[in-house]
């Protein structure tokens, strides 16, 4: 599997990270050199082995579904760029 | 009165308990060294009116008879540590100004116990890198310079600044959080030693994520006993981080008997890496020998999936980074690029507020999710993961803790390692597996390189068994009789 331009812009895009057209390709030859790398786990016999999701053997907890903390918007807000009014502000979405 | 900052942890805790010295005494002394290691630009924001205060408060409390175990101790915190009222960075642009309105839980510890902050060091950016090469805040230097050489050198990383700081005397221990080695390889750069709990020992909560289901924080000092003292303080069941483990916390310095006799100590056959050098495999050998004489028996194991926990490690770590960095948005905290809709105001932040570093780690870890790639990645990385940690549960049933070298080489000069990232990322080789599975490290320096250089190895133990590689470390640092220090060339 080899990662071309188009691809590259398209995972930025999911990414969210801005990438200039003339930096698509020196990315795409960075990345393919680390994707190529990877490509020995390959080699590994990984038939009916369960994928690890937990280091320790642990399950998760259960809790009482109840609210246990909050009433603070001054502190959530108060690191928000642009934030007024105990509100987060955005550019305009809707038009 | 003697310098202060030449004081272990725990004989300062001693004179501070004898009442030969002040905490204020304690940490002016500290701050000064503080002021005075600014080449070394270990600190990317220095807390020093605070330190005086916490140093004032902490007396008092000592005067009240209510000291706690590192009662009057003044520390450095990795900037990866929220800290109430006090800029925090992880060394990104990305989060420019940002104070958080709370403390994390192992800091929230440390305070309870008595510690003073001096301040917050520097890092790679997002805990991502070995050299710590990536901070938006600059390059860390190691106070360590090869012999007849005075070339600056990276301290290692990701906790770069935590290790110089605690190696030039600038801070009687440190915070580090370790995701594949950032605490273990820096500590072997810089002469110190460095130690990874359990994952879930110490709780997550407060510190910045890079990868969640292996970042872990630790305790890094100038002794063995120094870490031990800092762990039992920093860990501790934590409600708010799911992956906290309900268990005691021991006495950890008590783990440090000196006595191993009829331990078995496992020396795993794949971490003899081609083109290993010579130094690294006469250290560690020298390391064997050691703890043999102390009545450690030896035995050769093998882990024999050990060559693919580094690219699993680039597929899983990226991955996990990928989801826990869309959080940057530019809408909550930190920086925000105006942009001509709000996509576009995402992609402008993300591009300007990240470093090159942290960019390609989170498109290879978007790539690895999306649709269509997510189980010929993830999925298969995760398979690897869980055939590594099988090896180490087959190995610990013939052993008790496994030896090995902490970093394949000794600390390198900046730019060295630049042009290819899998370059930089085979430093960690030996310190990844064990992320991979979960166990406890540490890295006790052991020797110095053909430079003068210190040279670390790496002890290995069981799930939750942190006592006994701290007993196994004290016996090998006593052997180790590591005393060489950094000469003190930046204080001008």
């Amino acid at each position: 599997m080899s990662l071309d331009k188009a691809t590259v812009a398209k995972v930025a895009n999911l990414a969210r990270i801005k990438i200039e057209e003339k930096d698509l390709e020196p990315m795409a030859a960075e990345l393919n050199n680390i994707l190529g790398w990877v490509e020995q786990l390959g080699e590994v016999d990984t038939d009916n082995v369960e994928p690890m999701t937990s280091v320790a053997e642990m399950r998760l907890r259960w809790r009482a579904d109840e609210v246990t903390d909050g009433g603070y918007v001054e502190d959530v807000v108060a690191n928000a760029p642009g934030g007024e009014d105990g509100y987060f502000a955005v550019p305009k979405v809707i038009e | 009165m003697s310098d202060l900052t030449k004081l272990t942890i725990a004989a300062a805790r001693d004179g501070l308990a004898k009442g030969d010295f002040s905490s204020r005494e304690l940490t002016a002394a500290h701050i000064t060294a503080m002021t005075a290691s600014k080449p070394l630009n270990a600190y990317i924001t220095e807390t020093p009116e605070q330190a005086v205060d916490a140093a004032t408060a902490s007396d008092a409390r000592r005067a009240k008879g209510e000291a706690g175990k590192l009662e009057g101790i003044p520390l450095a915190i990795k900037d990866l540590f929220c800290t109430k009222g006090v800029l925090t960075t992880a060394a990104s642009h990305i989060l420019d100004g940002f104070t958080p309105h709370y403390e994390s839980t192992v800091t929230a510890n440390l305070w309870g116990a008595g510690a003073v902050m001096l301040g917050k060091v520097n890092l790679d950016e997002f805990a991502m890198g070995s050299s710590n090469e990536t901070s938006y805040y600059g390059n860390v230097v190691n106070p360590w310079r090869r012999d007849g050489d005075d070339t600056a050198l990276v301290p290692g990383g990701s906790s770069g600044g935590s290790a110089s700081a605690v190696a030039s005397f600038s801070a009687m221990g440190a915070t580090g959080t370790d995701t594949g080695g950032s605490i273990r390889q820096p500590a072997s750069f810089t002469g110190i030693v460095g130690m990874k709990p359990t994952y879930g020992r110490c709780s997550r909560w407060g510190v910045v994520a890079f990868a969640s289901s292996l970042d872990q924080p630790g305790p890094m000092a100038r002794t063995v006993r120094d870490t031990a003292i800092m762990l039992e303080s920093m860990a501790g069941f934590d409600a708010k981080d799911s992956t906290s483990v309900n268990m005691p916390v021991p006495n950890f310095e008590d783990a440090l008997t000196g006595d191993i006799k009829g331990l078995r100590i496992g020396i795993p056959k794949e971490y003899r890496i081609d083109g290993l050098s010579d130094e690294i495999d006469a250290l560690w050998q020298k390391g064997i020998d050691w703890l043999k004489d102390a009545g450690a028996e030896i035995v050769d194991i093998s882990l024999p999936h050990t060559k693919y926990a580094l690219p699993a490690y680039y597929i899983i770590a990226p991955a996990e980074a990928s989801s826990n960095l869309a959080r940057y948005d530019g809408v909550r905290f930190g920086l925000r690029v105006e942009g001509k809709d709000l996509n576009d105001m995402y992609a402008s932040t993300r591009a300007e507020g990240f470093g090159d570093e942290v960019k390609r780690r989170l498109l290879i870890g978007t790539y690895a999710l999306s649709a269509g790639y997510y189980d010929a990645y993830y999925l298969k990385a995760q398979k690897v993961r869980a055939r590594i940690a099988e090896d180490f549960k087959q190995a610990y049933l013939s052993v008790d803790a496994i030896l090995t070298p902490t970093a394949p080489s000794a600390a390198f000069g900046f730019g060295e390692k630049g042009d290819d990232p899998l370059e930089m990322y085979l430093n960690d080789v030996f310190t990844v597996p064990a992320s991979l599975a979960g166990l406890p490290g540490i890295s006790v320096p052991a020797g110095l390189s053909k430079e003068s250089l210190p040279l670390g190895l790496q002890l290995l133990g069981k799930p939750f068994d942190e006592e006994t590689v701290f007993r196994v470390a004290g016996v090998l640092e006593e052997a180790a009789g590591f005393t060489a220090k950094p000469t003190d060339w930046w204080r001008g």
